[in-house]
Parts: C-alpha cells; structure tokens; sequence
C-alpha cells in the first residue's frame, strides 16, 4: 500500500519534471528572453549585462535547476506583455477558473452517473435510447456551439440568464467568489451548463459500459442465484464495482475539464486562467505561456493523487494485504 | 424432492432457433447427488439454469414440468422466482476467484443472503454465519469473517461459496463444475464437503460436470447427457461400471484409466478425419519428409539435460528503496530426458512446470542453471539467438488451441511459416503440398488449409498446431497440457494421435499435465513438481507401482478413478 | 483482408439491421463526397474574389423571403454563397483532420505495438512520455504549438506554415489514445500463444508486430480512429473558433463559424447557423459509426 502510494508519487514528480523541463525550453528557447525584456534602444553592452544577470550565459542544468527552484518557492517570474509578476496575474484569474471547472465536473458527475447507471440497468428502454441518441449528439457538438446555442436560447431569445463576464463577486481575501451573490450565480449558470454537458456525456458513457459489464460478471450472477434482493445487487454489488474504475477515469476527465474551460472562458468572456492564456498566445508572452502550462499539469496530477487516495479507500484488494 | 419431466429448451439465433435440451427427465431426491455428464454443447448448464430460472434472455422454455416438492417452478413469477432463489435452491459456480464480490467482507455477503430470506436480527444472521464457516472447515471464523475474499486462497474461497449457497437452507444445491479450477487436492477436500453436506444435512446436489472421475467418486445417481438428449441415466455404479448405451461405452473408454498404460484408446472413428493408422498418399509423403531430415536428425530426437535451473520473478517494489519482491518459480531442478523418449512433467498449478517448458524454449530467461541438448550447450533466453539451430529443433503445443494460432491468418499460412522461416523448403508450391500433406498425416483433410482457425473446433486446432510444429521437422517437442482444453473423447484423439507420431519418428518429448492418468498413457519416464522443486524424477512404470516420496503418494491418491467392477 | 472478412459476415448483418448506423454511413458518404468534390460541384468559389459581389451580400437561404435562386444557402456580408463556402471550409477541416489523424495514427501504434512487446525500459518510457501528455490536454497541447511556432518563426512565415502547424499541433495531441490503446491490446495478444510460438521459432520482432499481433489489434484501433477522426474535426474547429486556427480568406467550417458569432444577435442566422448544423451532422455521423463499430468489437456489449 506504502508502495502503492510512493509508486504514484514518483510518477506524479516525474511529470512534474517533464512538464517544467517543456515550460523552461520554451521559456529560454522560444524568443530570446534578452530581446523581448529590452528595447530597440538598450545597448549591446546591456543586453549582455543583463544576459549575465539573469544567469542566461550559466550552464543548462544549472539554468533549469534555479528556474525549477523558483517555480517551486512560487517565483513566476514577469509577463513580457504587462511587465506584472505571473503569480498575482494567475493568482486573481485562479478563483474564477475553479469555481467554474469545479462547478461544471459536479454537475457532470450529478447528471452522468444516475443516468449512466440508469440505461445500464434498462438499456433497451425508451426513456435510456433517448438519452444515448442525447449523448452521441452532446459528444459531437463542439463545446463552442453548445456555449453558443445557450447563449442565443437563455440570453438573446429568453433574456433569462447574463451571458457575459462573472456578475457580482463577494471578496474573501484574495478569494474572489461568485458563488455567494445572486447575480454571480446566476452569471456563473450558462458558462457551467457548457463545460459540464460535454464531461456529463462521457461520464454517462463511461458508467453505462462500465455498469454492463459488471452486471455480467459471476459475482453478480452468484448474488441473483443466492437471491439477494435487486436493490442491493445493484446499488451494493455492482454499484462500487463499477465505480472503481470510473473514478480514475474521472481524475483523468478533470484535464478535460481546465481545457474546454479555455474554450468556454473564451466565449463567455470569463475572466479566469484560460482566457488569460488565451491572450498570452495571442501575444505571445511566453512566460505566461510556461507558467500556465505548469499550473495545469500540476492541478492535474494532484488531483490524479488525489483520486489514487480514494482508489486506495474503496477498493480493499490494495488497501488489505493477502493473509491466507 | 425435484423432479424435472420432458424439459426442452430452445435458444433464438438471429437464423432461427437452436434446441439446447431437449425431452430431459431427471429426479432429485433429497441427500442425493445426482451427476449431470457430457461433454462441451451438451446441454447441462442449461438444464442448471432452467432450474434456477436464469436463462439468458435469448432462451426460452419450450416444453416440460419442473417441480421442487409441490411448488411448480414453471409458474412462479419473477418476483417469486427470485424470492425462491437461494431460500429453497441454490447454486455454486465454477471459478471461486470471481464468484464472490470483490469489495465486500465475506460476512457481509453472508449476513445479506440470510436475510434477504429470514427475518431475524442481523447479530442472529452473523452468528449463524460464523457456525457455517467453521462446520465448512475454516479455522477461526469468527476473525476471518471481515475478510475480503482475496484473503482467502482457491480453496478456501470455494468453501466460502459453498457456505453462502449453504446459509439459507436450501433443499437443493446446483453445482456447476464447482471443482474444475482447483487442484486435485483441494477438489478432493471440496468433493468430501459436498458428500459430507448431503449426508448430513438432506440436502440435494446436482453436480454439473464433463469429469467422470468426479461423478464416479461421489455422485449417487448420474445423467449422461449428447447434444441435449439424455443418453443414459441411473445409479453412477451402474451407468459407469456396465453401460448400455454406445456413446456412454465410448465415453468410459476414452477416459485415461490411472491404473494401466493403455497402447492406444479404443475411440470411434469421426466423420471428416482420416484414421491415421491406415496411410494415405499424402501423409505417407509427409512421413517420407519427416524421416529425411538432414542427418536422420528426425528420426531420433535428442537428449536433454536440464541442470540446477532456477528462476526467479521479480514482482512490485515493496518500497521506493525497498527491494522488489521476487518469486522463486523453480528452484535448482536436475533433470534429464533421454533421447526418444516421453517425459511426463507433472504438478498443480504453481508447481513451475510451465515456467520450466518456457525455459527450455526460450521463452523465460533462467536466473542459474545450464542445458544441454545432445551434449551441446542450449542457450538460455537471452542468449538465444533467433537464428540458433535449436530454434528449428525443439517445438512446441501449447495448451489453449483457441489461442495457439493466430485468428486473422489462413490455415495454409500458419503451416508454411516454418518451412519458410528455417528455409526447409523454399519451393512455394512444394511447400502448399507438405503442408497439405502434414495435414492428412495429423488426420486432417487437405481443404481445411484454406480455411482460417475459427472455422475448426478445438481438437482439429490442436491437430494444425501439432502439424506445424512438425513442419519445423523437430527433434524435441514440448506439450504444455495439450489437451486439458479438450473434451474426453477430444483427448484421447489427440492422445492416440501424439502417441503415434512419437513411436513413428522417435520424437524426444517432453509431456507436461496436472492429470495424473494422462501422464500415464503417454510417459517412458515422470517428474513431479512441487513449489517449483523437483520432488522426484524416474520411470514412468515404477512410479505408478510405488512413489518413493510422500507428495506423490498424496498426489496419486487423490487423483479420482473411474473403477467399477 | 481481415476487413474483407468481416464485410461477409457479422458486419454486414448487423449494419443492415441498424438504421441509425446505415443513416450515419450515407449521410458521412455524401459529405465527404460533397467537400472532396468542392472545386467541381460548389456553385462558386468562395477563393476567388472575382466570384462574388458586395450586391449579393446578406442574402437568406432560397426557402426565405428575398432568397435568391443562385445561392441555396444564403450568401455572407461579402456576397459569398454560403453553400460553397461551407463545402470549401468541410474539405479543408476534412483534409486537416484526415492527416492528422493519420499521423496520430502511424505514431502511436508504432509506439504503442513497440512499447507492448518489449515491454521494459521503451515501454516505461513511452508510457511516461503519454502521462505526460494526458496531462495537457489536446486543446492546450494545439494553443501551445501554435503559441510556440508563434514565437519562433517570423510572422509571415508562420502565417504560411498555419495548416502545417495546426495539423501537426492536432496529430500530437491524438497519439496517445493510439498508443495507449496499442499498447494495452499488443500486451494481451502478446502472451497469447500464437505470439509465444513465434517468438519461440525466432521469427523476427518488426514481422511479429506487423504480420502477427497488427491484424489482430485493429478493430480497437479502428474505433480510435473514427472517433479521433471526429476529435480532429472538433478539435480544428474549436481552434478555428479561438482564432488560432485558420484565417478568414480560407475559412474552415470553425473559422465560419467564428465569423457568423458577429450574426449571432441580428436577423442573418444563417451565417452563423448553417455551418454549425453541418458541422455537427458530419461530427454525429461520424461518431455514429464509431459507436457501431464499437458495438461489433465489443460482442459482449451486444
């Protein structure tokens, strides 16, 4: 079990270092920093002070070792656009991106597992076709248009929902929240409604196959031959069973989730982390870029840890060892 | 107690539908166990789960009455079917490592199934489940109770199976080849239990099961079963020791006896394949080719000498410094094979004797240890080159001749491959002919090389896999339990078969099998495995007289026998 | 071969009894002939500025008051018809998609079968390389190579360069489905005996891979590809959509749809609507036939 855990710690830091390693060849490769920080007028002299300065003339390993070094004290480093220290640029952006991504994964998780677990158990139903044709569509529209479509129903057609931005948001500290006032909430709906139906339909997908499968298996067959009652074998036997495996899939889903945030932010105007990105390519402020890059792969295998930590609650294959 | 009269079952394909039981009558009185035998397509899981009332959605009922006591289970509706499943009959699977939920503590999954069917205190149901597990054998239930089921080994989950089909009650039990993933020794333990049960709790068996040493060591009354239709039914005593019907007397002969070397089974002959006793052209052509080998190097396979080898599996990390679990697969084994002859290799699963055919074959990399093969040394894994002589030499069968070919490949090609490989014969259309011609020598018409291994069953595949391994010409073959995938009367085919080449080209062959009595029919000489140690090594004759070490004692004694005199 | 085999039997039975498939199939047919065919069947050629004229813009579709005969879909602001000017854009998404999903294809199975049978080293490192990449998402992995040849070529020729990149930017962030799924189906099919035996008679590792294990891993590899080719699709649109993607004068179905965002609150809903509504039935039949495709390899889920 020890083992399990410093197996996926050591994995988890590897990405992390493959990860940096990308953000600081991009950093120091892609446009040379020197010329981007400086002027027309700067003298050649200074450029080379400055070069010598920021350690640029130093060998690679040792470059790489400070700018990971940095990255783990929370030194970001300056944006090459606006000249403001990274980590207050992210730091302002990281709440709206939170609330939204979070926000989104439990209405995907809420809506999609009782309907993954409902067309497994009546997957010749009107109502469980129905939701599968409901499904393969959600999964073939890209998350642009159903932001669109939303937009057009509940914002230009009805007027019901604002369609733009994150309303009214409540400070606590830095924390900016739009989950504690009316109208932040209501800004927040649409925006959330886009990110989470397409991680809804694959969660439903990935429950459904999951859940067949498992009513098929011999211990479920055994349990229906003992005659214990339908309810437990569906909801105590088979239920955990099939949720195993989905909530790995689910921590990977997650990454899905910070990447159509790009998208969604983008066409809601939202003012989170994507859209931030977003114009940093647009500009091509590369330490922006490598920074963000870092962000989300270390949300991602935190949250991969994370769910290795209730793998190893739930299932007692790993969490107990053999004694027989 | 049960009595089933003229059951029919039929299944709807998307072309029609199939019968899969057919006019089957059969009673079970209480403390019976009553044997359901046949082989594969029979029909007796089916007549299992018409019982249960769990037949796939795609079979139905067709005709016929089952009665357990006075409630006529033909009637029953769903509700009540399901209520009537584990209080009055209940079932045991085959494979214990699946049967149970993985995620729940087996008291929990016992507790539930008593009171999914009595209404008493939950501290009650636990207590009741405690007594069970420790009448059914396992030591300190009390504790063992919160234990998940991969705590349990094969056995002992098989025996917690057992307990949940036993806590309700019920009156009668269905087993469907509750033995057939275990061990000898185990299985004899688990058949006592079912014996014992039955004894002295009144409850009924129906023992599914294509063994016929099972049935003849505890059933009481037994049912042959052919494509569906009952074949021959009564007391096992009878029906085995005395059979009146010609199937149920050529069942009885195909199966290896463990008391006598037979020459060859005395097995019908069947539609489609040639005797191969009697030559035709062609498989007289293949012969030829065989015997003239390059240096009569067919005609007499070489002696192989296996000296201290060891292997070991490194498993996880037990830490991230710590060091990595390693399992001792075979420890320090001396053996010899001599130039040939059959060696039979012998044990129950984990005994190495797989581990022990991949060494030689270079298929796992030895840890220690040296071979020789005619005196010359035979390069382990990963010294083996591929373009090594030995290659070509030494050949296999592998056990599961669904997966021993490769699907997407025509028959023909499978064949030709070692001609090609080891450039034996380089002519394209004299390589169609040997390898059509090997086909009629395994007992194969020349056709079936157009088709794809799909279209053939399971002994037919094991013959294509047995003509490609001699169309490497090979002087040592290597059978890793070539027939245990097989039906009886499928085995002892392909026994007969194995057994004449082996006389024919004196191919040096090593034989492995968990089955004491097939081992027998084919051995010059025996090995026995255990925990990946040799235990003993010899003559096939003598260790059948009178095995030196206990194990093999053991092993000898629980192996069941099919005797009726 | 294999395929062939497939089409007499199981297949052809169970899509002659599917509808939703057989639909999904002739609408997916028609177009892809529709786009492949653009320069002979579109009515114009939304290229050439010649073509069209300011007179003709913002005109409805046919079926609406004031529709014109000429232009079935409407035309856009500048007088394009939109019907050629959705095929022109599906040939490009198509023709992105399409390589890019070849790529990804070519790479991860190449990876995944070699990382599946020698197992070891290559396949821990291949399969850190993949961890490393699911956790950059196909959307970040796209912005980031876009963002970087950005950065690294002059501006004219990045703008010359754009298919290329975008293309390459979507193939690498598809590989890993490839080669994870490579990987796992090469790693059962390789202790399967059929390999054993061959490994054993010494044949060679490449032949191995490609004659044995290849044709008994493609139906999985197949499902991947169509969906994949349905991500491509997606994935060039949303791009388009960011406008990172392609540029105006030679739009994609996304970059269409970004333009016709400006209609999205006046009358003209056909610029911003008739490029969706294909794109989306060309996405759904897609995955269409790739859920049937799933269902044939997967018996089980029958």
């Amino acid at each position: 079990m020890v083992g399990f855990i410093l197996k996926r710690l050591v994995q988890s830091v590897f990405v992390m270092l493959a990860v940096a390693f990308l953000a600081f060849s991009l950093f120091r490769f892609v446009g040379d920093p020197v010329s981007q920080m400086t002027g027309v007028e700067t003298s050649l002299e200074d450029q080379a002070r400055l070069r010598e300065e920021l350690g640029l003339n130093d060998p690679f390993a040792l470059q790489f070792i400070r700018f990971a070094g940095d990255l783990v004290q929370g030194d970001f480093g300056y944006s090459f656009r606006t000249r403001e220290p990274i980590g207050e640029m992210l730091l302002t952006r990281l709440p709206a991106t939170l609330e939204l991504g979070t926000v989104a994964l439990l209405i995907s998780l809420a809506v999609g597992i009782p309907a993954g677990i409902y067309t497994a158990l009546r997957p010749r139903g009107l109502v469980s076709q129905s939701i599968l044709i409901g499904t393969l569509i959600g999964v073939s529209i890209p998350t642009f248009v159903i932001g669109i479509l939303l937009i057009f129903l509940f914002g230009v057609q009805l007027g019901w929902l604002p369609t733009y931005g994150r309303g009214d948001t409540v400070e606590i500290g830095w924390w900016r929240t739009s989950l504690l006032s009316v109208d932040g909430l209501r800004s927040l709906v649409l925006p959330a409604l886009t990110l989470g139906l397409f991680q809804l339909t694959l969660t439903m997908r990935l429950v459904r196959a999951q859940m067949m499968e498992v009513m098929r298996t011999d211990h479920i067959r055994f349990a229906i031959a003992r005659g214990v009652p339908w309810r437990r074998i569906r909801y105590r036997h088979a239920l955990p069973n099939t949720m195993i495996p989905v909530v790995t899939i689910i921590g990977l889903q997650f990454g899905g989730v910070i990447a159509f945030s790009i998208v969604t932010e983008s066409v809601f105007q939202w003012p989170g982390m994507g859209l931030l990105f977003l114009e940093s390519i647009r500009f091509v402020d590369i330490p922006v870029m490598s920074v963000y890059l870092v962000v989300i792969a270390f949300f991602f295998v935190f949250i991969n840890l994370l769910v290795d930590l209730i793998y190893l609650a739930i299932d007692p294959r790993l969490r107990v060892r053999e004694s027989a | 107690m049960l009595s089933v009269a003229g059951l029919t079952v039929r299944f709807r394909h998307r072309t029609g539908a199939a019968t899969a039981v057919e006019d089957v009558t059969m009673t079970v009185a209480r403390g019976e166990i009553h044997g359901l035998v046949g082989e594969s397509g029979a029909g007796k899981s089916t007549i299992g789960a018409a019982i249960m009332g769990l037949l796939p959605p795609a079979g139905e009922i067709a005709a016929g009455d089952m009665r357990l006591g006075d409630t006529d289970l033909r009637t029953l509706s769903a509700a009540q079917a399901h209520h009537l499943r584990g209080k009055r009959i209940s079932m045991i699977f085959q494979d214990p490592q699946t049967s149970l939920d993985p995620l729940m503590t087996i008291g929990d999954q016992l507790v539930e199934t008593i009171l999914a069917h009595e209404d008493i205190p939950a501290e009650a149901a636990l207590t009741r489940a405690v007594d069970l597990l420790e009448e059914i054998g396992i030591a300190n239930a009390r504790a063992r109770i919160r234990s998940y089921p991969h705590q349990f080994s094969g056995g002992m989950r098989q025996r917690v199976v057992i307990a949940l089909a036993l806590c309700t009650n019920p009156e009668l039990i269905i087993a469907d080849e509750p033995t057939t993933a275990l061990d000898v020794a185990v299985q004899a333990q688990v058949l006592d239990l079912i014996r014992k049960l039955a004894e002295t709790r009144g409850i009924g068996f129906i023992l599914i099961t294509h063994d016929i040493g099972v049935i003849a060591q505890i059933a009481d009354r037994v049912t042959v079963l052919r494509d569906g239709k009952v074949v021959e039914q009564g007391d096992t005593a009878r029906v085995l020791g005395a059979p009146e019907h010609p199937y149920t007397k050529a069942l009885m002969a195909a199966v290896p006896p463990l008391d006598r070397r037979l020459r060859r089974f005395a097995v019908p002959r069947v539609e489609g394949e040639a005797e191969t006793t009697d030559l035709t052209a062609p498989a007289r052509e293949a012969e030829d080719w065989l015997m003239s080998g390059a240096g009569g190097g067919a005609s007499m396979g070489p002696a192989l000498d296996i000296e201290a080898i060891t292997v070991r599996f490194t498993g996880e990390r037990r830490g991230l410094f710590g060091p990595r679990e390693s399992f001792v697969a075979l420890d320090d084994v001396t053996m010899s094979v001599r130039p040939g002859t059959v060696m039979g290799l012998v044990g129950e699963s984990g005994s190495g004797k797989s581990t022990l055919a991949k060494v030689i074959a270079a298929l796992v990399h030895p840890a220690a240890g040296e071979m020789r093969l005619d005196g010359a040394a035979l390069a382990p894994m990963r010294r083996r080159t591929r373009k090594d002589p030995s290659r070509r030499v030494i050949q296999m069968v592998f056990q599961d001749p669904y997966s021993s070919l490769n699907s997407r490949h025509k028959v023909l090609s499978i064949l030709t491959e070692p001609l090609r490989l080891y450039g034996l014969e380089r002519d394209e259309a004299r390589q169609d002919r040997l390898a059509r011609a090997m086909l009629a020598l395994v007992g194969l018409p020349a056709e079936v090389a157009d088709r794809y291994p799909h279209q053939f069953s399971g002994g037919q595949r094991q013959r294509i896999a047995v003509a490609r391994a001699l169309l490497s010409r090979p002087g040592l073959l290597i059978c890793d339990e070539p027939t245990s995938a097989l039906d009886v009367s499928i085995q002892a085919q392909i026994l007969n078969l194995l057994k004449e080449l082996q006389t024919k080209f004196g191919l040096t062959t090593l034989f492995i099998s968990h089955d004491l009595a097939v081992v027998r029919q084919m051995s010059d000489d025996i090995t026995v495995l255990k925990d990946g140690k040799l235990v003993e090594t010899g003559p096939s004759e003598a260790f059948f007289d009178g095995p030196r070490h206990a194990y093999s004692r053991d092993l000898l004694a629980q192996t069941p026998t099919v005797r009726f005199r | 071969m294999m395929l062939a085999r497939l089409m007499q039997t199981e297949g052809v039975w169970l899509f002659s009894r599917n509808p939703a498939a057989i639909l999904a199939a002739i609408v997916t047919i028609v177009v892809v002939a529709g786009a492949v065919l653009a320069p002979w069947i579109a009515p114009t050629n939304p290229y050439d500025l010649s073509s069209f004229s300011l007179i003709d813009g913002l005109l409805p579709p046919l079926w609406e008051q004031g529709g014109d005969p000429r232009f079935l879909l409407g035309t856009d602001d500048q007088g394009r018809d939109m019907l050629s000017s959705i095929l022109y854009g599906a040939r490009l998404s198509l023709i992105i998609a399409s390589v890019a999903m070849g790529i990804a294809l070519v790479l991860g199975v190449s990876l995944g079968l070699a990382a599946g049978f020698f197992g070891g080293r290559l396949d821990a490192i291949v399969m850190r390389v993949a961890d490393v990449q699911l956790a950059l998402p196909a959307i970040l992995t796209a912005l980031l190579i876009d963002g970087i040849s950005r950065g690294i070529l002059p501006r004219e020729v990045h703008d010359d360069l754009r298919l290329a990149v975008i293309t390459l930017a979507i193939a690498l962030s598809l590989w890993v489905n490839f080669a994870r799924t490579a990987r796992a189906s090469t790693f059962v099919e390789r202790n399967k005996d059929y390999v054993q035996a061959a490994i054993m008679m010494g044949q060679h590792p490449l032949r191995i891979m490609l004659r044995h294990i290849l044709p008994n891993i493609v139906g999985p590899l197949l499902v991947i590809a169509t969906v994949d080719l349905a991500s491509a699709i997606l994935l060039e649109a949303t791009l388009s959509f960011l406008g990172v993607g392609l540029p105006a004068d030679s739009p994609s179905l996304g970059t269409l749809i970004r333009i016709g965002m400006q209609y999205l609150l006046s009358g003209e809903w056909w610029i911003l609507w008739m490029p969706t509504v294909f794109l989306v039935v060309l996405v759904v039949s897609i995955n269409l036939l790739g859920d049937f495709l799933r269902d044939l390899f997967n018996p089980s889920l029958r």
